[in-house]
């Protein structure tokens, strides 16, 4: 299958090229850029991307698939429907899910049913410790072999720190990266929402800055200690950035991302108890969320991802501290990484560059390039029409999320995954 | 499904439900009190009974346990000729794994025309309200009854009646709520009434572990020291310490707590001569109050309690005029 996308403006924050030109695969692979096709290339297929965007296919460090365990809520197929209408073509999915990811053939499995051609490359992060419960340490040479990239606790702490110390050291051991959340469960202790204004105003159990804060002060000084590459997930805090740059000056190899919501949002979308904000870090004050955009626009944050998490009705039909934490993402990634280029002022290039070749970066994998060789991984997209979320738009069987309503920039027109068309926006 | 909004005011700005006092305008919140004072004359009639309820049905849903708040408004919409179902589900269907909004729903379908809810999780009322107003079924009034740490307006409306009846005028008023603020739902009714009704001086008197981080942007004045905090004040609003606070890592020990932040006759005197002492109930003697207080002649809690059922009859009779 040869492909030809023609008449795009083509942005690759690996080559750092912005500018219109066209794009030649063949047998899944980049085979020429420029304004004219390689010597011998017949196209089966002309893709028009008039008007639109070329980028490489977006990557996520945090996508729930809902498999195994809760396909109740979500199953591979509409989740990763929902990946390629939404220009993803990677994405990390934690070890959260029913079983555990702490075992290879439960890994094997989820990498064997997930490899159909218009679904997402997936990258499973195994579990650190068995059941997550940081008590002991996961196979994880093994974990590795069949697929894991990395390893973490999704949202569960390690309690015990000489557990965390030896599994960052066991790690450390392999260069597996290790990715984890910092959040002190005991401060976080039936905590669901930020411990500032508005969980005083409406009676609800805080969870403070410190928590994050000093989770981290225990990891950076533990990766100091071990050597471990660490990769902070979904940070939330002004103060927390500020130990992350403290840490990166200081010589200790830390990455870190954020999710869309605490980008966007803050504790004031809570409003009345909207439990579509229910959500995992809690969404802080305004003064945190514009320190993680600027972080994020000046790379301290290294990467934006969708923190995906597909609830069902049922789970959000609930008073606010017993809704299930978590909201749709996927689809929203894109747009909502536009929008914020937009509001900071940010070339389209350093904007994309948080959801392609950053986060490819901290997988460990060749991807986010559209480089001569490179995987077709091939996002397009039309800057100026918008994408509405609803419920209808929305293909994630997750249809709940604090932006529904709410109109963003940038529509996908065309998904390529190794060079198979997985998503065709003129479709509908 | 709950988007966030607060549905308790109607287009016309009239009350639909009452969720909250927060952003009650001081004349609706005014209105009510007037509204409750020839109710309270009701009570004093040897038929205690007023029709403007007849034929409505009133369910009050308990998800906690209560006593007197259940009573009050039990009584209240008695006097109002309505009809009264009480529910304790914390005993029923919540054991049985339904869901609030199917208990909701299944009460709805038995033309309910008002919903008096008591949850333990804060902002359960405004779910249900919430869930009405999309189902087109906001015919129903919801009447917060307490929900978790967030609200219980009609307390708060009772309390306001009670420091008019004997204040007067809120305008020239220094206030001191006293206790358990990071858990009380009562406190946040009492300061967003306070504020919306023109108290200049709002204080609270807590250890730091009780009190809400930020506590000051609500508009009050912290005071750790209860004899600074109660110092030239005309109301003194007492808040319950649950006996469960007492075990962890929140206070010492009840001996500790009463001898700095229980009102005694000694710490009392440093209020102004005529201040008044109220408690929502049930109160802790010898815990945040000492006995020669609760029963002594600046205490008007057993008044509370009488107004509280006026205020209520005007509440319930205001959502069902409206």
């Amino acid at each position: 299958m040869k492909i030809h996308i023609k008449n795009g403006r083509l942005i690759d924050p690996t080559s750092k090229i912005d500018k219109p030109q066209d794009l030649f695969i063949a047998a899944g692979r980049i085979v020429g850029v420029g304004n004219t096709a390689p010597s011998g290339f017949e196209a089966n297929s002309v893709l028009d991307a008039t008007g639109c965007i070329v980028c490489p296919g977006l990557v996520d460090l945090a996508a729930r698939l809902r498999e195994p365990g809760f396909e109740y809520r979500a199953t591979l197929e509409s989740e990763m429907a929902a990946a390629a209408a939404g220009g993803v073509t990677r994405l990390a999915c934690p070890p959260d899910t029913d079983p555990v990811l702490d075992e290879p053939g439960l890994v094997e499995m989820l990498t064997h049913r997930a490899r159909l051609p218009e679904f997402a490359h997936v990258h499973p992060v195994g579990a650190l410790t068995v059941q997550l419960e940081g008590k002991a340490l996961t196979e994880m040479a093994e974990l590795a072999e069949a697929g894991c990239v990395a390893f973490g606790q999704a949202n569960r702490a390690i309690v015990d720190t000489q557990v965390l110390l030896r599994a960052m050291m066991y790690a450390a051991t392999f260069d597996f990266p290790v990715w984890l959340q910092a959040q002190d469960p005991f401060l976080a202790r039936k905590g669901v929402a930020h411990d500032g204004e508005i969980a005083a105003r409406l009676g609800l159990a805080g969870i403070p800055v410190a928590a994050e804060t000093i989770a981290l002060a225990t990891m950076l000084q533990l990766a100091r200690e071990t050597g471990a590459r660490v990769h902070v997930t979904r940070i939330s805090s002004a103060a927390g950035v500020d130990m992350i740059v403290a840490a990166r000056a200081a010589g200790i190899a830390v990455t870190c991302d954020v999710a869309i919501h605490n980008l966007h949002l803050s504790e004031m979308d809570i409003g009345f108890f909207n439990a579509h904000a229910r959500l995992d870090p809690p969404l802080r004050s305004q003064a945190d969320r514009d320190a993680l955009r600027a972080g994020l626009a000046s790379g301290a944050i290294n990467a934006l991802c969708s923190d995906h998490t597909p609830v069902d009705d049922d789970g959000k039909q609930m008073p606010f501290d017993e809704a299930e934490v978590g909201a749709t993402g996927l689809e929203l990634l894109l747009p909502l990484t536009l929008k914020w280029g937009q509001e900071m002022k940010l070339p389209l290039l350093t904007a994309l560059a948080r959801v392609t070749s950053d986060p490819a970066r901290i997988l460990g994998v060749k991807a986010g390039s559209l480089a001569v060789g490179a995987a077709a991984d091939v996002c397009v997209f039309d800057l100026a029409a918008s994408f509405k979320v609803t419920r209808e738009n929305l293909r994630s069987q997750g249809k709940n999320t604090p932006f529904l309503g709410q109109e963003f920039p940038g529509r996908v027109r065309y998904t390529l995954i190794d060079g198979h068309l997985a998503f065709d926006g003129t479709l509908n | 499904m709950n988007t966030g909004g607060n549905p308790q005011l109607n287009r016309h700005g009239e009350l639909n439900h009452l969720l909250t006092i927060e952003g009650l305008p001081r004349e609706v919140l005014t209105r009510i009190l007037d509204t409750a004072a020839p109710f309270s004359e009701v009570a004093e009639r040897e038929v205690k009974k007023v029709p403007l309820l007849r034929g409505k049905s009133v369910f009050n849903l308990f998800f906690e346990n209560s006593t007197r708040t259940r009573t009050t408004f039990e009584i209240a919409a008695k006097r109002l000729s309505a009809d009264v179902i009480n529910l304790n589900i914390s005993t029923s269907s919540a054991n049985k794994g339904e869901t609030l909004l199917d208990t909701a729903d299944n009460l709805a379908a038995m033309q309910a025309d008002m919903f008096v809810v008591r949850h333990a999780s804060s902002g359960a009322p405004y779910l249900i309200a919430q869930h009405l107003a999309a189902t087109g079924r906001d015919h129903i009034h919801v009447v917060n009854a307490g929900d978790g740490r967030h609200a219980h307006p009609t307390q708060g409306l009772l309390d306001m009646y009670t420091i008019r009846h004997y204040k007067k005028d809120f305008s020239q008023l220094t206030v001191a709520i006293v206790g358990d603020v990071l858990h009380s739902r009562v406190a946040r009714s009492q300061i967003h009434a306070l504020i919306a009704l023109g108290v200049p001086e709002v204080r609270i008197i807590a250890p730091k572990t009780l009190l809400p981080t930020g506590v000051e942007r609500l508009g009050v004045r912290v005071f750790h020291d209860m004899r600074e905090g109660l110092r030239g004040v005309d109301v003194v609003m007492m808040l319950r310490l649950q006996n469960e606070r007492m075990q962890g890592a929140l206070l010492p020990s009840t001996q500790e707590y009463f001898k700095s932040w229980g009102l005694t006759p000694e710490k009392l005197a440093l209020a102004k001569p005529d201040a008044i002492v109220m408690h929502p109930g049930p109160m802790n003697r010898g815990v945040e109050i000492d006995s020669a207080v609760a029963d002594g002649n600046q205490a008007v809690i057993l008044p509370q309690v009488t107004f509280g059922i006026a205020v209520r009859m005007a509440v319930m009779a205001m959502l069902a005029g409206n």
